[in-house]
């Protein structure tokens, strides 16, 4: 396996276009390991990867990918990167296979060795009699592991995923992302995806780096993001005899009583702090003594979306408070 | 279910499953990948690594271009003759609508279909450059053409050394032919491939580039026709005439090389004199390298 301290490390990067300021000023260092690019449609996603493949020059700024330069090294750098791209990019007539083995030898592979990375790399995403069909007959599933297929085909040391998940229905996406999380795991191949939903990204991701309007709004692990205070979602049943009993008032005097910090959600649902397994008995021996039926238990952690959201306010307070003449570092991680 | 074919027992013996394998062998780069790219997309103006259906029309076209050839050539063997009734550079011009239906035909294949189905993003996300795509492309277009054109070069000229024509004679004519065919295969092609790149869909292209051939070659054709109309035998056509040549790349072409190597009878195309000469050779000049131009300008925001 290949051992880099950063993948991708972009210093001050901006990129103007007449209209639009695409990138502001990001910096970032993503090391190996699958690495989420979150953002709202046109937060600069599209843009950043094109400039980290040499594609599109920087307005001011400097990157580097693999350690080789982004405004110098573009071919170098495309030679040992993959890329697959969010809209379809198959042409119709021709079969898995040959339009793979194509892209295999657009990457430098001798005609030999592309064929058989095609037929290894088809295997490993889970194409088998299918790909010898035209590609126009394929399902969305299909064309997307095909896709990855050509991105991954010339064994690159990065791979950058635009949207991978586009169009599957939800179990094409488990696998999508299962197939991703292997892609590192198992091939040793750093990922970038990008997104927009954000859900997804909490069980695949090692890392995240939130965007929004080109400016950097937190990088950090995923960890971090979600896992720092995990609560327990707790719905009981009404008692089954004493009707006037306030069930949900009633667990959560003895919680409280016990020492577990509660709060309500709506009407029937309490929110426990999860400080240990010790929170799981005391909900436990509540809900038993008051003679309750347990009808919801389960674990809530934060959601990237509420840090995303809270991100985005943050910004945008910190733009109010530019304009005041005053700036405010929202980047820190 | 039958095994993938790469590991049936008799390749391997045995079945492994070996799990990711990395990739440590050489990587050729960028000259490589776009030699890659030219020879795909040669292949494919043949039909060649596409669908069967896809190469009827072109497989039809290189019939129809080498044929009349393979005929012309039979009938000189058997009736003894000691000349070819056609010149080589004349052939070319004779077959010109074949050739001209191959063009239209086939550039929107080499380039709309890239930019219909977007997978021109995905080849710029590999080592080539914007102006390697272009090269490979324009190049392949090109090379398919001169395929089509010195195919029945060849089979006239083996069959002029078969009935022992002069081989110093037939050798000049047959590299005359070869260099018509070069511009054949340049001048009209360059337009024709900036008009492909222009649209993703193949249709409109192939409209497109079949009209602007058709309607400047007939346009080209009406007006030497009618000038021959008021000319008797031998007499060559007026310049104004021979200037209207520059309206059509097909009859541009022909004309130039009448005047470079004093080919055709009196009532041919030639360029008006040493200065028409010069402003021919300067218009295809110009249109190829425009054309060049223009297609990497295209190319440069994809």
């Amino acid at each position: 396996m290949w051992f880099v301290s950063t993948v991708i490390k972009t210093d001050g990067l901006t990129k103007r276009f007449p209209r639009v300021t695409a990138l502001d000023q990001l910096t970032v260092e993503v090391e190996p390991g699958v690495v989420g690019l979150v953002g709202a449609n046109g937060a600069g996603k599209s843009t950043l990867i094109k400039i980290l493949l040499g594609l599109a020059p920087a307005t001011s700024g400097t990157g580097r990918v693999l350690g080789l330069d982004i405004a110098t090294q573009g071919s170098e750098i495309r030679e040992q990167v993959g890329y697959m791209p969010e809209h379809d990019c198959l042409p119709p007539d021709v079969s898995a296979t040959e339009f793979v083995v194509h892209m295999a030898r657009m990457a430098g592979l001798p005609a030999a060795a592309a064929r058989e990375r095609t037929a290894d790399t088809l295997r490993h995403v889970g194409l088998y009699e299918e790909r010898y069909r035209p590609m126009g007959g394929y399902s969305t599933g299909m064309k997307q592991r095909v896709k990855l297929a050509q991105a991954l085909v010339h064994d690159p040391k990065l791979v950058l995923l635009d949207e991978p998940t586009n169009g599957l229905d939800p179990v094409g996406r488990d696998d999508m992302l299962a197939l991703i999380r292997r892609v590192y795991t198992d091939f040793g191949i750093s990922v970038l995806v990008t997104t927009h939903l954000l859900g997804e990204l909490e069980r695949t991701c090692d890392h995240l780096v939130v965007i929004d309007g080109g400016k950097l709004l937190r990088s950090s692990s995923t960890a971090s993001f979600t896992g720092t205070t995990a609560t327990l979602a707790v719905e009981v049943t009404d008692h089954p005899q004493d009707h006037a009993l306030d069930a949900s008032a009633a667990v959560r005097e003895r919680l409280a009583a016990a020492g577990v910090s509660v709060e309500t959600e709506g009407a029937r649902i309490l929110l426990v702090e999860l400080a240990g397994d010790g929170t799981y008995d005391a909900i436990r021996d509540a809900v038993a003594d008051l003679g309750l039926g347990l009808v919801r238990l389960e674990q809530r952690r934060h959601r990237v979306a509420e840090l995303f959201t809270q991100g985005t306010e943050q910004s945008q307070r910190s733009q109010n408070t530019e304009n005041e003449g005053s700036t405010a570092d929202v980047a820190a991680s | 279910m039958s095994l993938p074919p790469e590991f049936r027992p008799a390749d391997t013996g045995v079945i492994h499953d070996i799990g990711y394998r990395g990739y440590s062998g050489p990587r050729l780069g960028r000259a490589y990948a776009a030699r890659s790219l030219f020879t795909q997309s040669l292949r494919a103006a043949y039909g060649l690594g596409r669908s069967g259906k896809s190469k009827v029309l072109p497989m039809i076209v290189l019939g129809a271009a080498v044929v009349p050839a393979v005929i012309i050539v039979a009938i000189a063997v058997m009736s003894a003759s000691d000349d070819l009734p056609v010149d080589y550079a004349q052939y070319l011009s004779s077959i010109g609508l074949v050739v001209s239906i191959f063009l239209a035909s086939q550039a929107p294949v080499l380039l709309s279909r890239d930019l219909r189905h977007h997978t021109v993003p995905l080849y710029f996300s590999r080592p080539i450059t914007r102006a390697d795509y272009v090269r490979a492309k324009f190049g392949a277009m090109a090379c398919a053409q001169l395929l089509l054109m010195v195919a029945p070069l060849v089979v006239l000229y083996v069959g002029s050394l078969l009935i022992k024509l002069d081989f110093g004679d037939q050798t000049e004519h047959f590299f005359y032919g070869l260099v018509a065919a070069v511009m054949y295969a340049l001048v009209p092609t360059s337009v024709a491939v900036l008009i492909a790149a222009a649209t993703p869909r193949r249709g409109f292209g192939v409209a497109a580039i079949m009209g602007y051939l058709a309607v400047t070659t007939a346009l080209l054709g009406g007006i030497v026709g009618t000038s021959l109309d008021g000319m008797g035998p031998g007499e060559e056509l007026p310049d104004a005439t021979q200037w209207t040549a520059l309206l059509s790349p097909v009859g541009m072409v022909e004309s130039l090389s009448n005047g470079l190597f004093d080919l055709g009878d009196a009532g041919s195309l030639h360029p008006p004199g040493g200065l028409g000469l010069l402003v021919f050779t300067a218009v295809a000049v110009a249109m190829v390298a425009g054309s060049y131009r223009l297609l990497l300008r295209r190319y440069r925001n994809v």
